[in-house]
């Protein structure tokens, strides 16, 4: 399979296989036993080819993909030639690469050392950008690295300072900006609001591209100075499934968002699937009495009823305060997108008033711009805007309590932290009675209950279970079970 | 065993001559499941060339494509093989006459002839070359699956009447997903995962060159980016390369040379089939000059 002369390669991979499962993915022994053979046909060199070997073996989902390039990254970034970084152990000295810049701009006095002035510096990536020349921008990304981010050896941290000192100090924003003057000034007949928009998207690609390396060679250069494990570790990300809703970054939101729609439609099919091909109905005595007679009255065919499982009727009532916003937003959008299991969903949202929300999602096609309004036209805000879980639920039973009936699965999102106001528990405890269930989600962690302000078992006992739903797969989880 | 790819560059100088535009990622797959000899596992948005790939890998080999289209309710009989019964039922009863034992018939009747072979059977005991594929996999219960595993693993069959039916050569296997289910970890396992995402803008462009026939160069690159500025947008659905093509179809026959705003939005919906997502394409790319104006 893998000779001896490649054992290097194996201890890498395995080191790099660790990793990926530190990071969350799954890689089962035959996968890592695919993965080295595969590598075995592969010429080595040859950097993307290694790389999607790698990920066609060992990364079988494709939300993955991100989690795992950041691992091949950090493992393999410094091999290849083109990536060498100081061969004499000085890794964050001058590289005296700074021929590529040369070449292309081919501009006189600018010497060989790379003593490019700032403006030299912004001008050529300017022109870089201009002709979208991939080798100049990689060169001037390193130049920036090098020159802006002020690296310093030692220091333990993931590279996000250091990748927002060098992009403040190119002003990207004002490069584009200028990119379109220019755009605009060459047009004879200026440009369309389509034409516009086509060059803005390309140079605003270009720009990413640029980021991108950038990235990567502060990577570089961070693993070349604290080693390929501590850094794996310092950049190892959740998968978007395991990302905390209230701790989520705005690339994460962002990834979340993406990720909620597919969620949904899997999550629509397997209910629905779940629901034709559940068990079947109990026996229909009549009707199998009334087949036997062609059996001269033998019951050798059992029929059955057909079944009917009950659609059960959801009320979701979500704290959309502040931090624990994102939560209901997700929820919402979940619940509304496989509200077809359901005979009848309605939303309430409260931070200290309460509003129903229920006509936001009526005849919508676009979920998130229903859950988008929830945010910003509800009105919920009954003193000063801070969580009241007792007033909200006050009003709530005054307003809807009689519309909660047998058949009725009450949802209440929040974390249960009541700024000391007075509980109103007795609130729920009524719920209870007269709804089929009652079900408490809270996205903090379970550690966390009942400290400070939190008065979650206060509420907890009187539901019919209380659950930690901090990720995309504890809500998936909750709400296939809710179903 | 011998080779069917002598590299990955092979694989794609191959795959462009059947029109077929892979990329490094892609070609890299065909050629290592080649090499390893694995089913390659295809996922990704509809309408991005997953059936076509196994399609254009049959072509380049010059192999027969045996298509096993996947549906709720797919099951060995008609997946595997089914024994044809009427013809055993005539066999038994021409023999009756005759002085036969038992054992004999039975022999007799469960043998290769009164196999019906259904598309997974006949890719392995075909002795041609052969690519089967499996077309959205992700359609069948998750127990089904289970009949897929034996052949993927093993290139096998087992019949209990006949004894095992191994493949006398490993043909290339393709799966195709739209990822509406988690596949199983068993399936998963057996096979190199690839996914098909929207091509890039280089290779968008190329591909509609290749297949619009006539279509200028000036054209396709504004297609392509227009499309691609469509893809950044939220939508519903955003549009798929089939359908990139089918509005650059639509653009040669109205004999467009230049997409101006007006003729997008009067074709939009080729590209887009939600009405929001129309509405939301053609707000975003009109008002976007107006929102930009103060710069310019």
């Amino acid at each position: 399979m893998t000779d001896t002369s490649a054992s290097p390669m194996l201890e890498l991979l395995g080191g790099f296989i660790r990793e990926l499962r530190a990071a969350g993915i799954p890689v089962s022994l035959s996968e890592n036993i695919d993965a080295m053979e595969a590598v075995g046909h592969i010429p080595l060199e040859d950097r993307e080819a290694v790389k999607y070997a790698l990920a066609a073996t060992l990364v079988k989902n494709d939300s993955h993909w991100r989690a795992f390039e950041t691992v091949f990254e950090v493992y393999f970034s410094l091999r290849g030639a083109e990536y060498r970084i100081g061969e004499d152990g000085e890794p964050l000295e001058d590289l005296g690469e700074v021929e590529p810049l040369e070449a292309p701009g081919g501009q006189p006095g600018m010497g060989a050392s790379g003593q490019l002035t700032p403006e030299e510096l912004a001008e050529m990536l300017y022109q870089a950008l201009m002709r979208g020349d991939e080798a100049m921008m990689r060169a001037i990304a390193r130049q920036a690295v090098r020159r802006f981010a002020g690296m310093e050896p030692g220091r333990p941290v993931g590279g996000t300072y250091y990748l927002y000192r060098t992009l403040r100090n190119l002003d990207l924003d004002g490069v584009l900006d200028r990119l379109m003057d220019q755009t605009r000034g060459q047009a004879p007949d200026g440009l369309t609001p389509l034409e516009e928009r086509l060059e803005r998207d390309e140079y605003e690609a270009r720009i990413d591209r640029l980021k991108k390396e950038v990235e990567a060679e502060i990577r570089r250069r961070l693993v070349a100075d604290r080693g390929v494990e501590a850094m794996a570790k310092t950049l190892r990300k959740p998968l978007p499934e395991d990302v905390d809703f209230m701790h989520a970054s705005r690339e994460e939101m962002a990834n979340l968002r993406k990720a909620i729609y597919p969620l949904t439609r899997k999550l629509a099919v397997r209910l629905a699937r779940k629901r034709r091909h559940g068990r079947k109905g109990p026996l229909d005595f009549r009707s199998t009495v009334r087949h036997s007679l062609s059996y001269g009255g033998v019951p050798a065919e059992p029929k059955f009823k057909y079944p009917r499982p009950s659609k059960p009727e959801i009320f979701v009532i979500a704290d959309i305060s502040g931090s624990v916003a994102a939560f209901a937003r997700f929820t919402l959008h979940l619940v509304y997108a496989i509200s077809g299991q359901f005979s009848k969903v309605r939303a309430f949202v409260f931070i200290d008033g309460l509003d129903e929300v229920t006509p936001f999602f009526e005849g919508v096609e676009d979920i998130a711009q229903a859950v988008h309004r929830v945010n910003t036209e509800a009105d919920v805000v009954w003193v000063d805007g801070h969580s009241d879980y007792g007033h909200a639920f006050e009003v709530f039973w005054e307003r809807y309590g009689k519309d909660v009936g047998p058949k009725t699965s009450v949802m209440i999102l929040g974390d249960a932290r009541n700024n000391y106001h007075a509980s109103q528990a007795w609130i729920i405890a009524e719920i209870e009675k007269r709804a089929r269930n009652v079900f408490w989600l809270n996205p903090e962690p379970r550690s966390y209950w009942d400290t400070g302000d939190s008065i979650v078992s206060e509420y907890g006992v009187h539901c019919d279970g209380v659950f930690e739903v901090r990720n995309l797969r504890q809500l998936e989880g909750f709400v296939e079970h809710l179903a | 065993m011998d080779h069917r790819f002598d590299s990955v560059a092979a694989v794609r100088a191959g795959l462009r001559e059947q029109n077929y535009l892979s990329d490094e990622g892609i070609a890299g797959v065909v050629y290592l499941a080649d090499r390893l000899g694995k089913p390659i596992l295809v996922e990704g948005p509809a309408g991005t060339g997953k059936t076509q790939l196994a399609k254009s890998v049959a072509d380049l080999l010059g192999a027969r494509l045996i298509r096993l289209q996947c549906y709720e309710g797919l099951d060995e009989s008609k997946a595997l093989y089914e024994w044809n019964y009427k013809k055993q039922l005539l066999r038994i009863q021409a023999e009756r006459n005759a002085d036969s034992t038992w054992s004999e018939i039975e022999d007799d009747i469960f043998s290769r002839e009164f196999l019906l072979t259904r598309p997974l059977l006949e890719a392995i005991s075909a002795t041609d070359p052969v690519v089967l594929l499996i077309d959205e996999v992700d359609r069948v219960e998750i127990e089904t699956e289970a009949l897929l595993l034996e052949i993927l693993s093993d290139y096998q069959v087992s019949i209990p009447e006949l004894g095992t039916v191994t493949a006398s050569q490993i043909p290339m296997v393709f799966l195709t997903s739209n990822n509406t289910r988690e596949l199983s970890e068993a399936l998963k396992r057996r096979c190199l995962f690839l996914h098909i995402d929207y091509p890039d803008l280089d290779r968008e462009k190329e591909i509609v060159l290749t297949k619009v026939p006539g279509i200028t160069d000036t054209l396709a690159d504004q297609v392509a980016r227009i499309v691609r500025s469509i893809r950044q947008l939220e939508l519903k659905k955003a549009p798929s390369v089939s359908e990139t093509l089918d509005w650059a179809h639509t653009l040669m026959l109205l004999n467009i040379q230049h997409v101006t705003e007006a003729d997008a939005a009067d074709t939009i919906n080729i590209l887009l089939k939600y009405r929001t997502d129309i509405e939301k394409a053609i707000k975003e790319f009109s008002s976007n000059g107006a929102a930009f104006a103060p710069n310019g």
